[in-house]
């Protein structure tokens, strides 16, 4: 019964999709309150008709209700109950529900937080909200029916893939789904000022706020993705330029430029094209990257299906959606004429500098992720690109962003005068050199981690000199700037969090690319192993016991440099539903690296243990989580306005 | 500093921007597309040793031999076989029998010393590579791949 309910609850959401976009538009080409206000009511409406049908399909994974096609698939009674809540979207019928789900709560937030706005614009924006949802409602209903029967249903359920069954992978997806629809936001309003035919400082004001939610929850869903991968799989690498890390990473590239280039936008009225343009460029890469990884056009973990009448869907809706809106911006864009001048050297102009770099980096990702696809419709041969492609191609470019990031900050709107930045970069320089000169003396052997610290280490410097020069340091008083820094706007400490972020976690990727060292071989019990600074002995082997799995577990004791002693405890599980084993490292965080344990084969003479110090990866992490931190801190400093916004000028 | 200028710097850059980006990526292609080969192919002859690719197949059975470390095994199409060496642990999902995919370097012998070993899938699937050899060593059986 609770699974027609939410059957019943999927089609209405459907019907009320079509509503929403149709009285939302068609009320905002009439200037008509009551149709636009039916439009908005449209939205909540398909928000509660979706929340209850995924509650239902939850419900089904929760009692394991093995008589839909779905949870048989994917579940098993022996499961734990936090991997039969994650398995809901552990499957592509349900991804997909979750994935309209988010964006009808988009929607609806579009409704209740956007008050403030212009009614048309308002309207415009849900309408178009609708308009993504009716497409992919459609999807679902006609290729993709979560609560299809299977008759008779099976006693027990084939299991949720092992490697999945992890508390990072258990939100990994909704996070990166909460990033990609969220530019759904944004693309939405970005389609709406095309139709308006007006983009302005408050357009860029409205837009920011969308763009940075949705950009915070992008940055978690990836980090959490490469987390997963360093832990999980058990090699210690944690991105690998695997396509589909790339899917997800490109809409995170221009959809960082797109929240740049709207701060132009909202101070200086520039570059107003350009950032629509990247606003519907984000959120194409968003479907393109949600598509193609579901589709099976790339092969990985994450196609769950391979259906030629999906594929055609999907493609369908792809070409609809991204050639509607590109043909949308080559109409209207034009009559935007260009906003306020500024110099090449000036904050705009490094702003610019920004998006290039970040819309180059992003085309080099898309050429290495989709060449061996085109390559293969052309002439058949099957080629693939790794990781040296990207780091001759990707990392060049990022060089001078981070300088660009270091000074970008530093430069006044308008017009900025270089020897006034040279003054004030002299404790910067002095600065960097400082750390790379200790990066030097400690490491004497190699270059490339000089110079890539040397880099993180100026975006760190200028990003501390920036907030102590609007503190008015080094003139005033310390305690007229601790008056000042409580008067400081939250959104700048965001940015410069954000920036010492991504810094912080360059450091851990060029420590850990690097300085990691590893030892791989065969163990018995009572040999022992020095490495980095460490001392491992295998203690003994033993078997344990899971819920749905059996594991062999290796007792190490690890001593360090300073005498402290513990145990490391890495398995191999197996689970006997898929036949299928993973592999657990044992890991023991330090601040200057991981020491990092898996199990390998169990032969007759002892087994293969990879013993490995993974060096600065902690800093990749924490700086993952600083980057976000600096999201929300910003986020913060705006949040009445979403609610509120008027054409007040901030100082 | 009028519009016009303002307008060609900014074009300028773009262009320089992307010039770069073309030239690195050119670069790159050059040396770091990475073909696929299956085991019928390499013993024709077709694969220049020394060169970085990809072989896959299914792992022959009972061809798995471990020692400490250092493991050795063959994959086949069905027609021919080719012997892998590799050292370190292999992923979860390998299994004779299974179909993988690895990436290293042919030497004068035939043989192809593997960098990496994937096999990241669960028991039933196939990688496309696999599907492609086999279907072309004529090996293939509908159903293979679910």
């Amino acid at each position: 019964m609770i699974n027609e309910i939410g059957h019943f609850a999927l089609v209405l959401a459907l019907g009320l999709a079509i509503a929403q976009s149709l009285f939302s538009l068609w009320g905002a080409a009439k200037r008509d309150l009551t149709l636009m206000t039916i439009g908005r009511r449209a939205a909540y409406l398909q928000f509660f008709a979706l929340a209850l049908s995924f509650a239902a399909l939850t419900n089904a994974f929760l009692v394991s209700d093995f008589s839909l096609a779905v949870v048989a698939e994917n579940s098993h009674s022996a499961k734990p109950l936090l991997f039969k809540f994650a398995g809901v979207w552990g499957n592509h019928e349900g991804s997909i529900l979750l994935w309209v789900l988010i964006l009808a709560l988009f929607g609806a937030a579009v409704s209740w937080f956007g008050q403030g706005l212009p009614v048309t614009l308002q309207a415009r924006v849900i309408g178009v909200q609708g308009l993504i949802g009716l497409g992919f409602l459609a999807f679902i209903v006609g290729t993709s029916d979560p609560f299809l029967r299977v008759f008779p249903a099976p006693l027990d359920g084939r299991d949720l893939n092992p490697l999945l069954q992890d508390i990072g992978l258990a939100i990994h997806p909704p996070m990166l789904y909460l990033g990609y629809v969220g530019f759904s936001v944004a693309f939405a309003f970005a389609i709406a000022a095309l139709l308006e035919g007006q983009v302005d400082a408050a357009w860029g004001r409205w837009v920011r706020p969308w763009t940075l939610v949705a950009w915070i929850f992008l940055t978690g869903g990836i980090s959490l993705g490469s987390w997963w991968a360093y832990y999980e799989l058990g090699w210690g690498g944690w991105w690998f330029w695997d396509p589909v890390e790339n899917v997800s990473f490109m809409p995170w590239l221009t959809g960082t430029a797109l929240l740049h280039s709207a701060i132009v936008v909202e101070k200086r009225e520039a570059l107003r094209s350009w950032t629509i343009l990247l606003a519907i460029l984000t959120f194409s890469l968003s479907l393109i990257g949600t598509f193609i990884v579901r589709s099976g056009l790339l092969t990985s973990v994450h196609a769950f299906a391979v259906d030629p009448e999906r594929g055609v869907f999907i493609l369908g809706l792809l070409a609809i959606a991204i050639g509607g809106s590109l043909i949308l911006y080559a109409w209207r864009a034009p009559d935007m004429k260009g906003g306020g001048i500024f110099a090449p050297v000036s904050r705009e102009g490094a702003l610019l500098l920004n998006n290039l770099l970040l819309a180059t980096a992003m085309a080099t990702v898309f050429l290495g992720t989709l060449y061996p696809l085109i390559i293969e419709a052309i002439n058949g041969a099957k080629i693939s690109i790794g990781p040296p492609f990207y780091s001759q191609t990707f990392v060049p470019l990022m060089v001078p962003l981070l300088v660009a990031m270091g000074i970008g900050p530093l430069l006044p709107w308008k017009r900025g005068d270089l020897v006034k930045l040279a003054g004030r970069l002299k404790l910067v320089a002095l600065m960097t050199a400082f750390v790379m000169a200790i990066v030097l003396w400690k490491d004497a052997g190699q270059l490339w981690p000089v110079f890539g610290i040397g880099l993180a280490a100026w975006v760190i410097s200028t990003a501390l000199v920036d907030l102590a020069g609007r503190l008015g340091l080094p003139k005033a008083s310390l305690a007229v700037a601790w008056k000042r820094a409580g008067g400081l706007p939250r959104a700048a400490y965001g940015m410069a969090l954000a920036h010492i972020g991504l810094a912080v976690a360059v450091i851990g990727m060029v420590g850990s690319s690097f300085w990691t060292e590893e030892f791989i071989g065969l163990m018995k019990s009572g040999d022992s192993q020095d490495l980095a600074g460490y001392h491992f002995q295998l203690e003994k082997m033993e078997a344990a016991e899971g819920p749905n799995y059996q594991a062999r577990r290796a007792i190490v004791s690890v001593q360090d440099s300073g005498g402290n002693k513990y145990t490391m405890e890495p398995e191999q599980r197996f689970y006997p539903v898929r036949k299928q084993t993973t592999t657990e490292a044992a890991i023991r965080t330090t601040l200057w690296g991981d020491v990092y344990v898996t199990l390998g084969e169990v032969q007759k003479d002892g087994v293969v243990l990879r013993l490995a110090f993974r060096s600065m990866i902690p800093w990749l992490w924490f700086g993952a989580l600083l980057l976000v931190l600096g999201g929300l801190l910003s986020l913060s400093d705006r949040r009445l306005r979403v609610a509120a916004p008027s054409k007040v000028s901030e100082a | 500093m009028g519009r016009k200028q303002r307008r060609l710097i900014i074009i300028l850059l773009s262009a320089l921007c992307l010039a770069a980006a073309a030239a690195l990526v050119m670069l790159a292609f050059r040396d770091n597309i990475v073909f696929f080969f299956g085991p019928s192919e390499i013993k024709a002859g077709k694969v220049q040793p020394g060169k970085r690719i990809r072989v896959g197949g299914l792992v022959v059975e009972g061809s798995v031999v471990k020692v400490g470390e250092k493991v050795s095994f063959g994959i086949t199409d069905g027609n021919e076989s080719v012997d892998i060496h590799y050292v370190g642990i292999l992923p979860d999902l390998f299994r004779e029998g299974q179909g993988i995919v690895a990436e290293g370097v042919l030497n004068q012998n035939l043989v192809f010393t593997a960098s990496e070993v994937l096999a990241k899938h669960d028991e039933n699937y196939m990688p496309p590579e696999v599907a492609e050899a086999l279907k072309k060593s004529g090996h293939w059986k509908e159903g293979m791949e679910q």
